[in-house]
């Protein structure tokens, strides 16, 4: 059945394979109505062409009109047996087609015009497979998806599955159109045949899963899956999240109706937090669960250590969340570690910049923004911070520092008259002890 | 169609270098009466009274072509959206304009066998445009509907936006063909361009790169053969098609010339920007941005830091022709009213606008770390402190900056590094998916097979493997491997076109934004748009003759092919310098600011046709999947 590549070649430019062999009537009377009717139903889709030639103006809305037909027409004065009836002499294997005798070729060109056309008559698997490869190689999607939904009527999904595997243009065809037409049981089928079972099927699959409980069941399903170890880990944490979610929702929920939990009452939430990202939940659990132990699935340490989150990542949500909150001493713990002597000293994974950059868009009041400011390296940096945040007392002590009285004298001019930062600019501009550069 | 604006303010100060004697540019509004008279002509198919349901992302293109009264004229009476909802139309006779889209299609079915089930009788019409698909009629057959409506195809294939621009406006051409392979809309490009060169042709030389761009010149040259020729003076000389994919870059750095940018921001909509209240300080308005916009023309293509100085500028000869009233006299003061004044206030409204536009663009990137941002992005293209660099991603995702944004710059990163190391890509991705959701698995999945977002394969690795695999399994099944292989490892090579082209000037070098000397202009002095630089360089050279190295590159599949009338070139001179690009995937602002640009140097006249404007946004988002 199957020939070589090049055998194939050879074989489409040789001929133009028009014969068909029906072994029995009923076949083929059946045949012709179904092509009848499919050429019916596609005159009415097709705009007629006025440069047609003689066999498409055949009209069937009546008798079918066929070669041996128009054969007889054209000579109507010999009577004899022989030309009366010639189908009555040939063997039936020499049949013409009733409804044209186009090629693959022919008709996918037809088809790429819009012109009438049927795909009945191609009922063998070699000349299915060369129409599509005629559509294939005329680059045209819209004509490969019909020959696809052809194929796809008439053969076995194995057979067809098998021929695809070597055709991946026709595949990704035949791919696109079920998912459009979210047929997801074939496509499933289509893919799992082809090992592909990744991310792109299983992940539209549970898109499409609205229920918490059943988006949970189906994850624990996919855990099995073949996915890239990677990616599995991946779906695990995704399960596991879920969990967490639907436990914390159901008592977190129950709290808010309850009414006696004070922070719920004070900033009463938002939105479920079922399906969000485990950084949307961390700060959830940074912003309601912060302070419970963890030994608690909504503490956020405990959260933290499930999902192994980056000592960075925890900084930035946890800092953003006690900084909404105006927790400032949960904030400044944050950043407080001992040394071994029992000092401590402010340390942050991120610069301090962005930590002033995250407080202020929390909107930190400006005590609090300028212990931060304050422990800016760069002393450029630190300046124009300060200025920006209207931390009056780290811009005058570095000026001092820097002592620069020019700079001084000129930010004298930006503070408000009468106030603490004037009288301390004036006192150091004042005090005969100080040397200025 | 519309007379071209005197010398623009700001050009000679641009370019010094610029050629005055550019060509006129043909009259595309022909493109809209055609379409128009032929959307007449489909309505009048179904006489009588009727409703017409309006797919959502057809609504405007509709409205550049026809307005509401053209549609009452013919016997329209009332007008819907498609809401993929019960309908509650009384009419007898319902109109669908649709995209041949199975969705929507699917929705009809639902609408006409509803009507069956309560024994309603109407008449159903779809329009699709700019053509049916076979499986849209499938669908119809499928749900029993097949027969009781009737179909029609509106060739609506190009709308003008503007003098130079046209859009097909089907922005899901660049995932259809490029993510999922479809090649549904290969035939409807060589239409749009078979149509264009029906109307303004014939072409005497069309040059290309890409897969898509060479199907889609195939398709055209197959419909030129299949219909009539005509002689005419040709109106556009040459042709350059283009895919998407063959240049990622330049669609995803952020755009800084006020066009760009003003899409960037506020999205701009088939030619139509809305601009809110932090813009006009009222109610929100809606603009059209094309030539017609006198003090949009004259900054559209500048670098945004140009663009207050000239709108200060401006406003300030506004206030002395304003002041010119005082000291006339009555007749003068007459002549002034009659002639001026309404120009004069025309101009001022639009002038307050944009620089509402501009104040409200200020106070959004500076609130975003705008600076920062760019510093990241020139980084990436020069490929400099990319641990820097990497870092300053990290922070985006890890405090949940916008998702699209951090999605951007992992790409960028990744193209211009040829792909991330391993460990780097494991922990981003990561990452990524604990700030955004596991969700965006598939976004990854998308990205990788795009190219766009790529783990680093050690070339050496992947040589040794195919051959050993190659031993062991028969040639076939090897090839495959190696298809495969090949597919994930799809090399971007930015650093060595970046190099051979020229494309990142050398840093620390002064670029004076005001007096640009290249393309690079558009994104601050840092980077030559590849897009633009490889028409730059074809057009050039007359071919790809040289530039083996780069399309070899870049992948390969480039042409250039002279058509039957290159010969008598010479005659039609003013036709060879107008140069039409085909941009297949999308097209961005910044772009055809560039490709202006290059024009005004060469003395070329571009005019872009793109299957949709584009921007780092609308693509990415396309190939997110969390839609479905």
């Amino acid at each position: 059945m199957m020939k070589s590549k090049a055998d194939e070649e050879d074989y489409w430019n040789s001929s133009k394979f028009k014969a068909f062999t029906f072994d029995d009537e009923d076949d083929e009377f059946s045949r012709l109505k179904e092509s009848k009717q499919a050429v019916n139903s596609i005159r009415r889709l097709v705009e007629e062409d006025d440069d047609e030639d003689d066999v498409e103006k055949v009209s069937w809305s009546g008798e079918p009109v066929g070669s041996k037909t128009s054969l007889f027409k054209t000579n109507p004065d010999d009577l004899s047996v022989r030309l009366y009836a010639p189908e009555l002499r040939k063997p039936k294997s020499e049949y013409k087609d009733y409804v044209s005798d186009w090629s693959p070729e022919e008709t996918i060109q037809r088809m790429q015009q819009g012109k009438a056309f049927s795909l009945e008559k191609f009922r063998s698997l070699q000349d299915k497979l060369l129409l599509l490869d005629f559509a294939v190689s005329a680059h045209d999607g819209n004509v490969i998806t019909a020959v696809l939904i052809y194929l796809k009527r008439t053969l076995g999904k194995e057979v067809l599955f098998r021929e695809l595997e070597s055709r991946q243009t026709a595949l990704r065809h035949l791919i696109q159109y079920l998912t459009e037409t979210r047929d997801q049981r074939l496509l499933l089928e289509l893919l799992r045949s082809l090992c592909r079972t990744g991310p792109c099927t299983t992940g539209r699959e549970h898109l499409s899963i609205t229920d918490e409980n059943k988006r949970r069941d189906f994850l624990k399903s996919c855990l099995s899956l073949p996915f890239s170890p990677e990616d599995s880990a991946h779906v695990q944490d995704h399960f596991t999240l879920l969990e967490r979610q639907i436990i914390i929702e159901a008592t977190d929920r129950q709290a808010e109706r309850g009414g006696k939990v004070e922070i719920f009452q004070k900033f009463p939430r938002r939105a479920s937090i079922l399906n969000m990202p485990l950084v949307t939940t961390l700060y959830y659990c940074c912003f309601y669960h912060y302070t419970e132990p963890e030994g608690t699935y909504s503490s956020s340490l405990n959260i933290r250590q499930t999902f192994k989150i980056s000592e960075k990542q925890y900084f930035v949500t946890a800092l953003a969340a006690r900084a909404k909150l105006k927790a400032w001493s949960d904030v400044d713990a944050l950043f407080t570690s001992r040394n071994w002597l029992g000092f401590t000293r402010k340390k942050s994974p991120l610069s301090f910049q962005r930590v002033v950059d995250i407080l202020q868009k929390n909107s930190a009041p400006t005590q609090v923004l300028q212990d931060y400011v304050a422990l800016v390296d760069d002393a450029e940096l630190r300046i124009s911070l300060a200025q920006k945040h209207k931390c009056h007392d780290i811009v005058i002590n570095t000026y001092r520092d820097l002592k620069d009285r020019q700079l001084l004298l000129g930010y004298r001019g930006k503070v408000e008259r009468g106030s603490a930062e004037e009288r301390k600019i004036d006192e150091l501009l004042n005090n005969p002890r100080r040397r200025w550069k | 169609m519309s007379e071209r604006c005197p010398v623009p303010l700001l050009w000679p100060r641009m370019a010094h270098s610029a050629r005055r004697d550019s060509p006129e540019l043909p009259d595309f509004s022909l493109l809209k009466r055609l379409a128009r008279d032929q959307l007449v002509y489909l309505l009048e198919q179904l006489p009588g009274k009727k409703d017409l349901f309006i797919e959502a992302d057809l609504m405007s293109p509709l409205d550049r072509i026809a307005n509401v009264s053209t549609l009452k004229e013919h016997e329209v009476d009332k007008l819907y959206k498609v809401e993929y909802k019960p309908i509650t139309s009384t009419s007898d006779q319902l109109c669908f304009l649709i995209r041949p889209r199975i969705k929507t299609v699917k929705w009809i079915c639902d609408v006409a066998n509803a009507d069956k089930a309560t024994g309603k009788f109407r008449r159903y019409k779809i329009i699709f445009t700019p053509q049916k698909f076979y499986a849209c009629e499938a669908v119809l057959e499928e749900q029993g509907i097949f027969g009781d409506v009737t179909t029609d195809e509106w060739a609506f294939y190009l709308l003008p936006l503007d003098d130079d621009i046209i859009s097909l406006e089907l922005p899901e051409f660049f995932r259809d063909n490029f993510l999922a392979g479809d090649q549904r809309w290969v035939r409807t490009a060589g239409s749009a361009l078979h149509l264009l060169h029906s109307l303004y042709g014939p072409f005497s030389k069309v040059y290309g790169i890409g897969r898509c761009s060479k199907m889609a010149y195939e398709s055209w040259r197959e419909q030129v053969a299949e219909g009539e020729q005509r002689t005419r003076q040709a109106e556009i000389g040459r042709v350059f098609l283009i895919d998407r994919d063959v240049d990622f870059v330049t669609p995803l750095c952020s755009q800084v010339v006020y066009e760009g940018l003003v899409d960037d921001i506020f999205r701009i909509k088939c030619g139509c920007v809305e601009f809110g209240p932090d813009v006009t300080s009222d109610k929100s308005v809606k603009v059209m941005l094309n030539s017609q916009d006198k003090v949009f023309n004259e900054i559209r293509n500048e670098h945004f830091s140009n663009v207050f100085g000239f709108l200060s500028q401006k406003a300030r000869n506004l206030q002395t022709a304003y002041d010119k009233r005082r000291g006339m006299d009555i007749k003068q003061m007459k002549t002034f009213v009659s002639e001026e004044l309404k120009g004069l206030k025309q101009e001022h409204r639009l002038l307050s606008l944009h620089i509402g536009a501009s104040e409200s663009i200020m106070k959004k990137k500076t609130k975003q770390d705008f600076q920062e941002l760019l510093k990241t992005e020139h980084s990436l293209l020069e490929g400099f402190e990319i641990r820097e660099c990497i870092s300053f991603i990290e922070e985006h995702i890890n405090r949940q900056v916008s998702m699209i944004q951090s999605l951007r710059l992992l790409c960028l990163l990744s193209i211009t590094e040829n792909g991330l190391m391993p460990k780097d890509y494991r922990s981003l991705k990561a990452q990524y998916l604990q700030s955004y959701g596991v969700d965006h698995l598939l976004t990854f999945a998308n990205l990788r097979h795009l190219g766009l977002l790529v783990e680093q394969q050690p070339g050496e690795t992947l040589t040794v493997m195919e051959s050993k695999v190659g031993k062991l399994v028969n040639d076939k099944t090897a090839g495959k491997l190696t298809d495969a292989f090949s597919s994930l490892a799809r090399k971007s090579n930015f650093r060595a076109l970046s190099r051979r082209l020229n494309l990142v000037p050398k840093s620390g070098e002064e670029y004076d934004l005001r007096v640009p000397r290249d393309m690079a202009y558009i994104f601050s002095g840092a980077y030559v748009p590849l897009s633009c630089k490889l028409i730059e360089q074809v057009l050039e050279r007359d071919g790809w003759t040289g530039l083996e190295e780069v399309t070899k590159l870049l992948n390969g599949n480039e042409f250039a092919v002279t058509g039957s009338n290159g010969a008598d070139s010479k005659a039609k001179n003013d036709a060879q310098r107008i140069i039409l690009v085909m941009f297949l995937g999308g097209c961005t602002f910044s772009e055809i600011s560039a490709l202006r640009f290059l024009g005004r140097e060469k003395g070329y006249k571009f005019i872009v046709v793109a299957t949709a404007i584009t921007n780092s946004s609308r693509l990415l988002e396309s190939l997110l999947d969390n839609h479905v």
